[in-house]
Protein backbone atom coordinates (compact mmCIF):
# COMPACT_ATOMS: atom_id res chain seq x y z
CA UNK A 1 0.00 0.00 0.00
CA UNK A 2 1.18 3.53 -0.89
CA UNK A 3 0.03 6.64 0.99
CA UNK A 4 0.87 9.83 -0.16
CA UNK A 5 0.65 13.50 2.09
CA UNK A 6 0.51 16.28 0.02
CA UNK A 7 1.61 19.40 1.26
CA UNK A 8 4.33 22.63 1.16
CA UNK A 9 5.44 21.88 4.98
CA UNK A 10 3.34 23.79 6.64
CA UNK A 11 2.23 22.85 10.46
CA UNK A 12 -1.35 21.49 9.05
CA UNK A 13 0.51 19.28 6.11
CA UNK A 14 2.87 18.40 9.32
CA UNK A 15 0.14 17.07 11.34
CA UNK A 16 -1.26 15.07 8.75
CA UNK A 17 1.95 12.93 8.15
CA UNK A 18 2.56 12.67 12.02
CA UNK A 19 -1.39 11.10 12.02
CA UNK A 20 -0.68 9.57 8.75
CA UNK A 21 2.30 7.44 9.94
CA UNK A 22 0.56 7.13 13.46
CA UNK A 23 -2.11 5.04 12.16
CA UNK A 24 -0.22 2.92 10.11
CA UNK A 25 1.96 1.64 12.75
CA UNK A 26 -1.27 1.32 14.89
CA UNK A 27 -2.43 -0.93 12.48
CA UNK A 28 0.40 -2.98 12.01
CA UNK A 29 -0.32 -3.22 8.17
CA UNK A 30 2.55 -2.30 5.64
CA UNK A 31 2.50 0.49 3.85
CA UNK A 32 4.77 2.70 2.87
CA UNK A 33 4.64 6.62 3.72
CA UNK A 34 5.46 9.43 1.22
CA UNK A 35 5.30 12.85 1.73
CA UNK A 36 4.62 15.45 -1.41
CA UNK A 37 5.98 18.68 -1.12
CA UNK A 38 6.39 20.18 -5.12
CA UNK A 39 3.52 21.80 -5.73
CA UNK A 40 3.39 20.45 -9.90
CA UNK A 41 3.21 17.86 -8.48
CA UNK A 42 0.54 17.96 -5.87
CA UNK A 43 -1.35 19.96 -8.67
CA UNK A 44 -1.79 16.94 -10.97
CA UNK A 45 -4.30 15.46 -7.97
CA UNK A 46 -6.44 17.72 -8.79
CA UNK A 47 -6.92 19.06 -5.11
CA UNK A 48 -8.47 22.21 -3.79
CA UNK A 49 -5.97 22.45 -1.41
CA UNK A 50 -3.71 20.89 0.97
CA UNK A 51 -2.90 19.09 2.97
CA UNK A 52 -4.39 16.05 1.23
CA UNK A 53 -4.40 12.77 1.73
CA UNK A 54 -3.58 9.79 -1.34
CA UNK A 55 -4.35 6.37 -0.31
CA UNK A 56 -3.26 3.94 -3.56
CA UNK A 57 -3.84 6.84 -5.79
CA UNK A 58 -7.30 7.72 -4.08
CA UNK A 59 -7.66 11.34 -2.93
CA UNK A 60 -9.37 10.69 0.72
CA UNK A 61 -9.15 14.35 2.33
CA UNK A 62 -8.08 17.50 1.42
CA UNK A 63 -7.68 20.48 3.57
CA UNK A 64 -8.15 18.98 6.63
CA UNK A 65 -6.20 17.23 9.28
CA UNK A 66 -7.68 13.48 9.25
CA UNK A 67 -7.59 11.81 12.68
CA UNK A 68 -5.95 9.06 13.14
CA UNK A 69 -8.88 6.78 13.51
CA UNK A 70 -10.32 7.73 10.02
CA UNK A 71 -7.08 6.93 8.55
CA UNK A 72 -7.38 3.46 9.57
CA UNK A 73 -10.29 3.22 8.46
CA UNK A 74 -8.80 4.16 5.17
CA UNK A 75 -6.29 1.69 4.90
CA UNK A 76 -8.05 -1.07 6.48
CA UNK A 77 -10.85 -0.51 3.55
CA UNK A 78 -7.85 -0.87 1.09
CA UNK A 79 -6.16 -3.90 2.07
CA UNK B 1 -3.46 24.16 -8.84
CA UNK B 2 -3.63 23.88 -4.86
CA UNK B 3 -4.53 26.94 -3.05
CA UNK B 4 -1.24 28.72 -1.59
CA UNK B 5 -0.93 27.48 1.80
CA UNK B 6 -0.60 29.75 4.64
CA UNK B 7 -3.24 32.27 3.14
CA UNK B 8 -5.57 33.86 4.94
CA UNK B 9 -8.31 34.83 2.72
CA UNK B 10 -9.73 33.12 -0.09
CA UNK B 11 -11.06 29.40 1.05
CA UNK B 12 -14.02 30.02 -0.79
CA UNK B 13 -14.30 27.31 -3.81
CA UNK B 14 -16.25 29.10 -6.76
CA UNK B 15 -18.11 26.95 -9.20
CA UNK B 16 -19.36 28.83 -12.32
CA UNK B 17 -21.28 26.69 -14.54
CA UNK B 18 -19.39 28.99 -17.51
CA UNK B 19 -22.22 27.77 -19.92
CA UNK B 20 -22.48 28.81 -23.30
CA UNK B 21 -24.83 32.14 -23.12
CA UNK B 22 -24.18 35.61 -21.24
CA UNK B 23 -25.50 34.60 -18.11
CA UNK B 24 -23.35 31.85 -18.46
CA UNK B 25 -20.15 33.59 -19.29
CA UNK B 26 -21.10 36.21 -16.80
CA UNK B 27 -20.66 33.44 -14.29
CA UNK B 28 -17.46 32.44 -15.60
CA UNK B 29 -16.08 36.11 -15.34
CA UNK B 30 -17.31 37.24 -11.48
CA UNK B 31 -15.64 33.22 -10.96
CA UNK B 32 -12.31 35.05 -12.45
CA UNK B 33 -12.17 38.35 -11.12
CA UNK B 34 -13.28 37.03 -7.59
CA UNK B 35 -10.35 34.81 -7.54
CA UNK B 36 -8.06 37.41 -9.00
CA UNK B 37 -9.02 39.99 -6.47
CA UNK B 38 -8.66 37.32 -3.43
CA UNK B 39 -12.14 36.88 -2.32
CA UNK B 40 -11.89 33.59 -3.10
CA UNK B 41 -10.64 30.63 -5.89
CA UNK B 42 -12.48 29.15 -9.05
CA UNK B 43 -12.23 25.78 -9.19
CA UNK B 44 -12.88 23.38 -12.00
CA UNK B 45 -16.34 22.45 -11.83
CA UNK B 46 -15.87 19.56 -15.28
CA UNK B 47 -13.41 17.86 -12.88
CA UNK B 48 -15.99 17.14 -10.70
CA UNK B 49 -18.58 16.46 -12.69
CA UNK B 50 -15.99 13.63 -14.56
CA UNK B 51 -15.90 12.28 -11.38
CA UNK B 52 -12.10 12.80 -10.91
CA UNK B 53 -11.39 12.12 -7.33
CA UNK B 54 -9.27 14.80 -6.54
CA UNK B 55 -11.61 17.30 -7.70
CA UNK B 56 -15.05 15.15 -5.99
CA UNK B 57 -13.03 15.34 -2.32
CA UNK B 58 -11.93 18.70 -2.78
CA UNK B 59 -15.36 19.82 -2.95
CA UNK B 60 -16.95 17.46 -0.78
CA UNK B 61 -14.11 18.97 2.37
CA UNK B 62 -14.92 22.35 1.27
CA UNK B 63 -16.63 24.04 4.27
CA UNK B 64 -17.40 27.42 2.07
CA UNK B 65 -18.77 27.20 -1.46
CA UNK B 66 -20.59 29.08 -4.05
CA UNK B 67 -22.24 27.48 -7.27
CA UNK B 68 -23.18 29.75 -9.76
CA UNK B 69 -25.49 28.78 -12.49
CA UNK B 70 -26.21 31.00 -15.50
CA UNK B 71 -30.41 30.54 -15.82
CA UNK B 72 -33.12 28.22 -13.90
CA UNK B 73 -31.67 25.06 -16.17
CA UNK B 74 -29.43 24.63 -12.92
CA UNK B 75 -26.73 22.98 -14.92
CA UNK B 76 -24.31 23.37 -11.32
CA UNK B 77 -26.83 22.93 -9.50
CA UNK B 78 -27.86 19.30 -10.91
CA UNK B 79 -23.77 18.19 -11.14
CA UNK B 80 -23.37 18.79 -7.33
CA UNK B 81 -26.51 16.75 -6.80
CA UNK B 82 -25.11 13.90 -8.93
CA UNK B 83 -22.15 13.83 -7.11
CA UNK B 84 -23.88 14.14 -4.13
CA UNK B 85 -21.71 17.01 -2.75
CA UNK B 86 -23.50 18.96 -0.71
CA UNK B 87 -24.72 22.56 -2.51
CA UNK B 88 -23.73 25.52 0.56
CA UNK B 89 -24.13 28.92 -1.28
CA UNK B 90 -26.40 29.20 -4.74
CA UNK B 91 -27.02 31.37 -7.09
CA UNK B 92 -29.07 31.63 -10.15
CA UNK B 93 -27.97 34.72 -12.77
CA UNK B 94 -31.14 35.16 -14.17
CA UNK B 95 -32.60 35.41 -10.72
CA UNK B 96 -30.99 38.82 -10.50
CA UNK B 97 -33.26 40.26 -13.40
CA UNK B 98 -30.10 39.55 -15.93
CA UNK B 99 -32.20 38.48 -18.97
CA UNK B 100 -30.50 35.36 -20.76
CA UNK B 101 -29.02 35.99 -24.13
CA UNK B 102 -26.41 34.85 -26.84
CA UNK B 103 -24.67 37.71 -26.60
CA UNK B 104 -21.24 37.52 -25.41
CA UNK B 105 -19.93 41.14 -24.97
CA UNK B 106 -20.37 40.58 -20.94
CA UNK B 107 -21.52 44.73 -19.82
CA UNK B 108 -19.52 45.82 -16.62
CA UNK B 109 -22.14 46.86 -14.61
CA UNK B 110 -23.77 43.06 -15.04
CA UNK B 111 -20.22 41.41 -13.81
CA UNK B 112 -20.20 43.78 -11.04
CA UNK B 113 -23.96 42.97 -9.81
CA UNK B 114 -23.23 39.21 -10.07
CA UNK B 115 -19.59 39.87 -8.40
CA UNK B 116 -21.83 41.47 -5.62
CA UNK B 117 -24.47 39.31 -4.93
CA UNK B 118 -21.84 36.40 -5.18
CA UNK B 119 -20.19 38.41 -1.98
CA UNK B 120 -23.42 38.39 -0.33
CA UNK B 121 -24.63 35.38 -0.46
CA UNK B 122 -21.10 33.75 0.28
CA UNK B 123 -21.04 36.75 3.76
CA UNK B 124 -24.61 34.65 4.47
CA UNK B 125 -22.95 31.36 4.87
CA UNK B 126 -19.78 32.33 6.09
CA UNK B 127 -21.86 34.10 9.25
CA UNK B 128 -23.56 30.66 10.13
CA UNK B 129 -19.98 28.63 9.61
CA UNK B 130 -18.11 28.15 13.12
CA UNK B 131 -14.80 29.86 12.88
CA UNK B 132 -13.14 26.40 13.17
CA UNK B 133 -14.65 25.30 10.40
CA UNK B 134 -14.15 27.98 8.21
CA UNK B 135 -10.18 28.36 8.21
CA UNK B 136 -9.92 24.91 7.97
CA UNK B 137 -8.67 24.68 4.61
CA UNK B 138 -5.67 26.80 5.88
CA UNK B 139 -2.84 25.21 6.52
CA UNK B 140 -1.41 27.66 8.87
CA UNK B 141 -2.42 24.86 12.28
Amino acid sequence: MEIKVLGPGCPKCEATEKNVKEAVAESGLDARVDKVTDVMEIAKYGVFGTPAVIVDGEVKSVGKIPGKNEIKTWIEQQH
Amino acid sequence: MPQDCCAPEGNVMILACSGGSNVGQLSNQAAVELTQEGFGKMFCLAGIGGHLNGFVQSAADIPQMVAIDGCSLGCAKALLEHTEIPNKSYLVLTDLGIEKNKDFKLKREEIEKVKKAIREVCNQEQAAIPMAEAGSSSCCG
